[in-house]
Order: structure tokens, then C-alpha cells, then sequence
């Protein structure tokens, strides 16, 4: 298995495709970081207007830690379409190039070939999610400086105290990991069905977009539906940064508000990437190889 | 003619300046707080707010006659009642410039307090009026209401112990009125939060407050102006 793992990682990270999500990632950071940096006082002043007519709000609020958050924000809901174009590729692309067959010829069985491939395909998102916080957490923090953390939220403020913000990132980082990797193993069923690459790096990204739609959507109709989709729970890294709060209306530090949510959502994306995977290895097991 | 005319003038200026000159209760409390150059104060602020969850959080608080003051956290972002902490009894009374009416007594947590309403004499000051509950005995003031010109309406509430002599408080509270806050979904990105409004309305509250308890004060030793 091993083996299999590390031939899978010198495939993917020998391909050109691989570094367009890194090179993507950096673009987009370095000039979310550089417009922030510019123009960030008149940013923060727009989103602080409300506040502003009834309290002055002394120290440094556009520090690293909200540049992060934003950023987070902004990625976290794309990122998954540049997983897509890797893990989407795993099987099919092999098919594409006519090499499954000698793949599954090996003395390897086809069910160590699909899981070393997702490992592999895994290691790469996790990479992926590194380099992430590299350059949107650790160099925002280096550029902006750190202090506590003001996140503006659409019905309240939660102010966060700088030593209570970077344990939260990391379940933040944790959590968009099994996001991530509910998309690759999404990507990676599609790709276990089809002989080409486009078609399931295509048929992912929809689905994401599609299933994105409707965790979005409040129609009742979908309602019911909406606990089901791992879209609705990938976003919920966000409840690492909302707090509790005491009868007084003191902010408990430490605490995490929905504590029940994070658990549900890792849950739900747990269960979704075992069955995606275990989908992909059944359907690879009885596959007919014609290419 | 000339007689009757001087004693009609004299009069009158001398009931004009009988209204305008200084209660001896407000000279009282003013000599009190005149043996304060300067403080430095170390305290626990606590910021209540209906929409915001921030907890507490250690504060200095920077004085330095007539009426220059700062409130800084250390080392975070400090959220104070916009225009409200500066007028403090320091710098309410330091500027002299008013005239003082008075509005009788009350009792306020089992003290009886005279109660006396400042009217600024300078017009470019912040604030239209303000009362203040004072206790004649100790010439200390428990509570201001001030209302100013352009940040609303707000009270102070004070606690002492052990920097009465000074007539400086152990604990301060600010009471002030909040406005709505809203942003719209667009921009905080909180797309399909169904938890949203509940949060919210647990939040609910409709003044709010920051109170500052002090551990320490620092007299008279000197604060540079760069703090300010």
C-alpha cells in the first residue's frame, strides 16, 4: 500500500494541473492581503458603521486573525472546485490513458489500488490545506500583526481574545479537512464511473455548485433535505469562532457556542466520504475494463 | 430716576449671579477632586452590549487635569460608549464652565443624595446638561446622567472604597442606548444560517453597558500627554 501511495504522489505532483490550485490560492491571497493592506481602513469602516454610531472601537481590528477569517470566507467555498480537479482524475484519468488495466494486472488488488489512490488524492488536499493556511493565516499575521479578533457576524459582533483565537483556527483547519475531503472522495466516485477526466471533474464541481444552491437556499421545501448534504455542514469551521456567553452576558473564553453542531457536521461529512470511497471501491471492484 | 434704575440693575445681576455661581456642594466636591492632578487606574472592564459577546478584559484608565482621559486595554480591542467615558465627574467639573440649578434630593440605594443639574455656560462644550446625585456627608457623586450634543444620552453610575478620599470610584458603569445592528448577509457570507435570529434574540437586551471595576489607582505621579 505504501508503495502504491507514494507512485500515486509522484503522479500527481509531477502533473503541471496540480500546481494550478497552489498558484490560484497564492494569487488570490496575496491580492485579497494587498487590497486589505491598501485600502483595508475604509473596508473595516464600512463594516463598522453600525457600531461606530454607538461605540468607539479602540486597537487594531484589521489584524491578521480577521484577514484570515475573510479570507477563509472568501476560499473556503472555491477551493473544493481545485480538489475536484485532482481527485476528480484518479481513476478516470488512468482509464482515460488506457493504464487501468495494467494498474489492476499488478499484484496489488483493485481495492488496495482505489485506497492507495485516495490516500494519495487525500494527502495532496491536506497539502492543499496547508499551503492555505500558510499564506491566509501565518503570513496575514506576519503582514497585518495580530490582536483580538472582531468578527463582525450579521446579527452580532463577537470579540474573541488574541489568545484565545489560534487553538480555533486549528479546528478551523481540521474541520475544512474533512470538507475537503468529502469533496475528494466525492470526486473520486465520479471518477471511479467514467473513462474520461472531464466528465467527472465537471460532474463534481456541479455537484458541489448544485448541492451548494440548495444548503443556501431557505425554501422550507428543501429544508428537510438540506441536514442530509455535506454542502450544508462544510461551512460550519465557522462555529469555532462563536462563543458562549454567562447570564451576565460575559463572553465565556475558551468556549465554543455550538459545540453539538461541529460534532453533527463531521459526522455527516465522515459518513459521506466512507460511503463515497466505499461506493467508489465497489464500483472499481466489479468494473469491466474495456480501455 | 437715576437711584431707582441702579437699584433695579443691581438687583437683577445680583439674582443672575447668585444662579450662575457655583453650588458650595459642587465647590465641595471640586476641592475633593482637585487634590487629583493625575491617576493612573487598573481595573476590569466588562462590555455588555445586547449584539456583542466580549469578555473581560484588563483596562488602564489615564487621567490628567482639566479634562484629558483614555481607556486602554491591554494588549486588545476596547469597546467604549462613543463620546460617553469622557465625561467623567473629573472632566464634567474641571471645565468650570457652568451654571448650577438645584433639583432637590433623592434617595438612591438607601443614600440621600442632593441632586443638582449642570447647564454649561461655553457653548462649545459636548454636553447640554447634566445631573448629578451627590452626597452632601462625603461630597462624593454616585451618578451622573449627561446628555450631549451629537453621542446621545448617557449615566454614570459609581461605586467607592478605598480612593474615596480622592473621590475617585472603585467601580464606574456607563449606561447608554444602542442602535440596531445589521449587516447584511451579502457581505458576512452567513448564507442558510437558520440559527442566526435565535442567536439574536437571546442576545437581546436594550441598553447597554461597560462597567469598570479598579484594583489600583496611581496618584499624582505624572501621565505624559503622549497617552492621550
Amino acid at each position: 500500500m505504501k508503495s502504491i501511495i507514494s507512485f500515486e504522489l509522484y503522479k500527481i505532483f509531477r502533473r503541471p494541473r496540480t500546481y494550478i490550485a497552489f498558484g490560484a490560492i497564492a494569487a488570490l491571497i496575496l491580492v485579497i492581503q494587498f487590497g486589505l493592506k491598501v485600502d483595508g481602513q475604509s473596508y473595516a469602516a464600512f463594516l463598522m458603521k453600525d457600531i461606530n454610531d454607538t461605540l468607539t472601537v479602540d486597537g487594531n481590528v484589521l489584524n491578521g486573525y480577521l484577514i484570515c477569517y475573510i479570507l477563509l470566507q472568501l476560499l473556503l467555498v472555491h477551493v473544493p472546485l481545485l480538489v475536484a480537479l485532482i481527485a476528480a482524475d484518479m481513476i478516470s484519468g488512468e482509464a482515460n490513458l488506457g493504464t487501468l488495466r495494467l494498474l489492476f494486472s499488478t499484484p496489488f488488488t483493485r481495492t488496495q489500488w482505489v485506497l492507495g489512490k485516495f490516500i494519495a488524492a487525500s494527502i495532496y488536499t491536506i497539502v492543499l490545506l496547508i499551503w492555505l493556511a500558510i499564506l491566509a493565516l501565518f503570513l496575514s499575521m506576519w503582514v497585518f500583526g495580530t490582536d483580538d479578533l472582531f468578527l463582525m457576524k450579521s446579527n452580532y459582533v463577537v470579540l474573541i481574545e488574541q489568545s484565545d483565537v489560534l487553538w480555533r483556527y486549528v479546528g478551523a483547519f481540521v474541520f475544512a479537512s474533512f470538507s475537503l475531503l468529502t469533496v475528494t472522495s466525492l470526486g473520486f466516485l465520479m471518477s471511479s464511473i467514467a473513462n474520461n477526466s472531464i466528465g467527472p471533474i465537471v460532474g463534481t464541481m456541479s455537484a458541489i455548485v448544485f448541492f451548494t444552491i440548495l444548503s443556501t437556499l431557505n425554501i422550507p421545501l428543501f429544508s428537510m433535505i438540506k441536514p442530509y448534504l455535506f454542502t450544508t455542514h462544510m461551512n460550519n469551521w465557522k462555529e469555532f469562532f462563536d462563543i458562549q456567553v454567562s447570564d451576565n452576558n460575559e463572553a465565556i473564553t475558551g468556549s465554543i457556542l455550538n459545540v453539538a453542531k461541529i460534532k453533527t457536521s463531521l459526522i455527516v461529512l465522515s459518513t459521506h466520504i466512507v460511503l463515497f470511497v466505499g461506493t467508489a471501491v465497489y464500483i472499481t471492484k466489479k468494473k469491466d475494463i474495456l480501455s | 430716576m437715576i437711584k431707582k434704575l441702579f437699584t433695579i440693575f443691581a438687583l437683577l445681576f445680583y439674582s443672575f449671579s447668585s444662579f450662575a455661581q457655583a453650588d458650595p456642594l459642587i465647590e465641595k466636591v471640586s476641592k475633593k477632586l482637585a487634590l487629583v492632578n493625575d491617576y493612573v487606574g487598573e481595573g476590569v472592564m466588562k462590555t455588555d452590549v445586547s449584539f456583542i459577546k466580549a469578555s473581560l478584559g484588563k483596562v488602564k484608565v489615564y487621567f490628567k487635569k482639566p479634562n484629558l482621559l483614555k481607556v486602554k486595554k491591554d494588549g486588545g480591542i476596547s469597546l467604549l460608549p462613543k463620546g460617553g467615558v469622557s465625561l467623567t465627574i473629573n472632566t464634567l467639573l474641571n471645565t468650570k464652565q457652568y451654571s448650577t440649578i438645584s433639583a432637590g434630593t433623592q434617595v438612591l440605594n438607601g443614600k440621600t443624595l442632593t441632586v443638582l443639574k449642570l447647564i454649561p455656560t461655553d457653548e462649545n462644550l459636548d454636553w447640554v446638561i447634566a445631573t448629578l446625585w451627590i452626597d452632601p456627608v462625603e461630597a462624593l457623586v454616585y451618578k451622573t446622567a449627561t446628555t450631549t450634543k451629537e453621542n446621545g444620552s448617557y449615566e454614570i453610575t459609581m461605586q467607592y472604597g478605598a480612593y474615596a478620599n480622592y473621590g475617585l470610584a472603585s467601580k464606574i458603569i456607563f449606561s447608554f442606548n444602542t442602535k440596531d445592528y445589521k449587516l447584511p448577509n451579502g457581505i458576512t457570507l452567513e448564507f442558510g444560517d437558520d440559527d442566526a435570529a435565535a442567536k439574536q434574540k437571546a442576545l437581546k437586551n436594550k441598553k447597554g453597558t461597560v462597567e469598570i471595576t479598579f484594583n489600583n489607582y496611581v496618584i499624582n505621579k505624572g501621565v505624559s500627554n503622549s497617552m492621550f
